[in-house]
């Protein structure tokens, strides 16, 4: 057993830490106020230029080959500042740039993941439609092939980075009668293509700062070679995509919650109330006590999933039981976050307001908590726990 | 246009935000549970270093430490951010040192190199003491400017110009090369390390640097070779809590008076 992170893994994570401290924290809040979607691209820019895009990207494609473990360090640090930053670039790199990486060719990854790892180009990744979340083997975006391209027709709804990408991988049906049994393929759509179109959506609850978008898809020209992989494996790739995902969203969970318990923290100590600071009394400490505990969870099956992962192991059950438990835990560590700073914690000016906002979608997106308590469920009764 | 051959010297301290407490025996603090960092004066040297080499178009920078065999980690760090070359001064016999023990090795280590411009921050933000690398310079009978916030070297010439403030005032130094400066916060915004820079910082050498290696005997150095000894670390005492007298003006005055006289004993 040995439980450290290596010396590369712990200089990512300060240095991740210092430019968290540096350039996002501080702009958090006007992200989240102004819906400054401008300002976090800078800031994407920013970190794109130091190498952080392509943390978890084999160096052969313009990564540091640092795994699923490295992405996750840099999702939990970007989380303690901006959720909306954080956010954009797991769509980037988790989604657009892991299905590539799972899903594509030698030729694909060269021109698309490589353009991903050095942040030239933003992706996305559009699986959700209107009628097709959860249910996402019932997607309906068609593509029909014409000569040497596919045509897509069809809506992509709630698609994080949708109107700023340059690079969408696109889920879509070839053969209806087999669905998610091959009928679903995915291609590398480039944004300027004819026929593209998105729409943003402004009014969210959390993730205010980060760019969602309704796409429409009119007749766009696909060329075969940008079908990811092969006709029909779009299914496969789309969840194997998500399984890997999951755990850093879960990762992503962990900096919030961290966050929270430190403002907590030094608000009880600073806070007087019938003349002592809060944090000296216990109803008070039994609420940071139980933060703390969950924390220590988080962070033990985080990086416990993310180094199976790293080994070469598949996690289907390992990543939804990450982003159920954490997404759930981060949503009471956040209620408890607010209820310690009473009414400061209900008013806009306080970070802490937006944490509370921000967390909650974690148990929606992704597959909602629902659908990972069915995935568990299925792995523990085909295996028998 | 001549390559500058520069060195930084750093140190490792605590994370400014650490929670210090005096060890067990009273003679170091305790570093179980701290964080440590490269010292953030020292990132100021380091980044003058890497502007100055990217200026040019050539050059290098080395980076040195006397340390245990943690502060490796932030020679790597320096590797990461743009250093060329890292060089781990360490041995049993560096122990208790002070600044002046800590220099006369450092000085050591410096003579052979042939370096034009050396590098320190102005102080360490552990012991606070500021004297290293003046010290140093007094050794190596080199040219020094502390506490610099602006610095223009003119390689070919063999000249540079320094800046640092005062009380009131703005100081201007013109020095020969090679020289010694030592780093305040105004000069420079250091860079962060970047992801290619740590993969790379993985495969360069840390260059050992022991005693024997220096030509030293173990009379110089650590508490040998100290001028000052360490008697004891303590926590400060914590402040009383402040005393309100209550009462009308006159009432209270008479108090107070009796306080100094039969409490405080100030009367």
């Amino acid at each position: 057993m040995d439980f450290l992170f290596t010396e590369e893994q712990t200089m990512l994570r300060e240095m991740v830490s210092k430019f968290v401290d540096k350039e996002v924290k501080p702009h958090a809040q006007q992200i989240d106020k102004n819906h400054d979607v401008a300002l976090l691209q800078s800031i994407f820019k920013k970190g794109a230029s130091l190498g952080l895009m392509g943390i978890p990207f084999p160096e052969a494609y313009g990564g540091s080959g640092l795994g699923e473990t490295g992405y996750c360090i840099l999702l939990e640090e970007l989380s303690r500042g901006c959720a909306s930053t954080s956010v954009t670039v797991g769509a980037h790199i988790g989604l657009a740039g892991f299905s590539i990486l799972l899903g594509g060719n030698e030729a694909q990854k060269k021109k698309y993941l490589s353009a991903l790892a050095s942040g030239e180009k933003l992706g996305a990744y559009a699986l959700t439609e209107p009628g097709a979340g959860s249910d996402a083997a019932n997607i309906q975006l068609s593509a029909k092939e014409d000569g040497d391209s596919y045509r897509l027709n069809g809506t992509k709804l709630w698609i994080t980075n949708g109107d700023i990408a340059d690079i969408v991988i696109v889920y879509a049906v070839t053969d209806a009668k087999l669905k998610a049994r091959g009928g679903i393929t995915a291609f590398i759509v480039e944004t300027d293509s004819p026929g593209f179109s998105a729409n943003r959506i402004e009014d969210k609850m959390g993730l205010r700062g980060s760019a969602t978008a309704e796409l429409v898809f009119q007749d766009l020209r696909v060329p075969k070679e940008n079908v990811l992989g092969e006709v029909g494996k779009g299914f496969v790739i789309a969840m194997e995509t998500l399984d890997e995902s999951r755990l850093s969203l879960a990762a992503a969970c962990i900096g919030a919650a961290k966050e929270l318990l430190g403002m907590s923290v030094d608000f009880a100590k600073k806070r007087v109330a019938f003349g002592q600071p809060i944090a000296g009394f216990q109803a008070i400490q039994f609420m940071l006590a139980d933060m703390s505990a969950e924390i220590f969870q988080m962070e033990s099956i985080v990086y416990r999933a993310a180094w199976m992962y790293d080994q070469g192991e598949k996690i289907p059950k390992e990543g939804a039981i990450c982003k159920m438990f954490c997404s759930e835990a981060l949503d009471r560590i956040a209620d408890k976050a607010v209820q310690i700073h009473g009414g400061n914690g209900f008013m806009g000016e306080h970070p802490v307001e937006r944490f509370y906002r921000d967390a909650r979608i974690n148990r929606i997106f992704e597959g909602t908590n629902e659908i990972q308590r069915v995935v568990i469920a299925e792995d523990v009764l085909k295996k028998g726990g | 246009m001549k390559a500058m051959k520069m060195a930084v010297c750093i140190k490792q301290v605590p994370a400014s935000e650490s929670k210090i407490r005096p060890a067990a025996d009273g003679k170091d603090i305790d570093r179980r549970g701290l964080s440590f960092v490269v010292n953030p004066y020292d990132e100021f040297g380091l980044e003058e270093a890497l502007k100055i080499k990217e200026q040019q178009g050539g050059g290098t920078v080395t980076v040195i430490t006397l340390g245990p065999d943690k502060a490796q980690e932030a020679l790597r760090t320096c590797l990461a951010v743009g250093a060329d070359e890292a060089v781990h001064i360490k041995d049993e016999a560096f122990e208790s040192g002070d600044a002046y023990a800590t220099a006369r090795v450092l000085a050591e280590a410096l003579k052979g190199g042939g370096y034009d411009l050396i590098f320190f921050g102005k102080q360490a933000i552990d012991d606070d003491s500021g004297a290293v690398g003046i010290e140093v310079a007094e050794m190596m009978g080199l040219p020094h400017v502390a506490v610099i916030n602006k610095l223009e070297v003119d390689s070919e010439k063999g000249r540079a110009v320094a800046h640092r403030q005062i009380e009131g005032a703005l100081e201007v130094f013109e020095v020969s090369l090679p020289a010694v400066f030592t780093c305040q916060k105004e000069l420079n915004t250091p860079r962060y390390a970047s992801l290619p820079g740590i993969m790379k910082a993985r495969k360069k050498p840390l260059n050992p640097l022991s005693l024997a290696d220096l030509g030293l005997s173990p009379e110089q150095v650590g508490k040998n070779g100290a001028l000052t000894q360490l008697q004891e670390i303590r926590t400060p005492p914590s402040r009383e809590s402040g005393h309100l007298i209550e009462g009308d003006p006159a009432e209270a005055a008479r108090e107070l008076a009796r306080l100094f006289r039969e409490e405080i004993k100030v009367l």
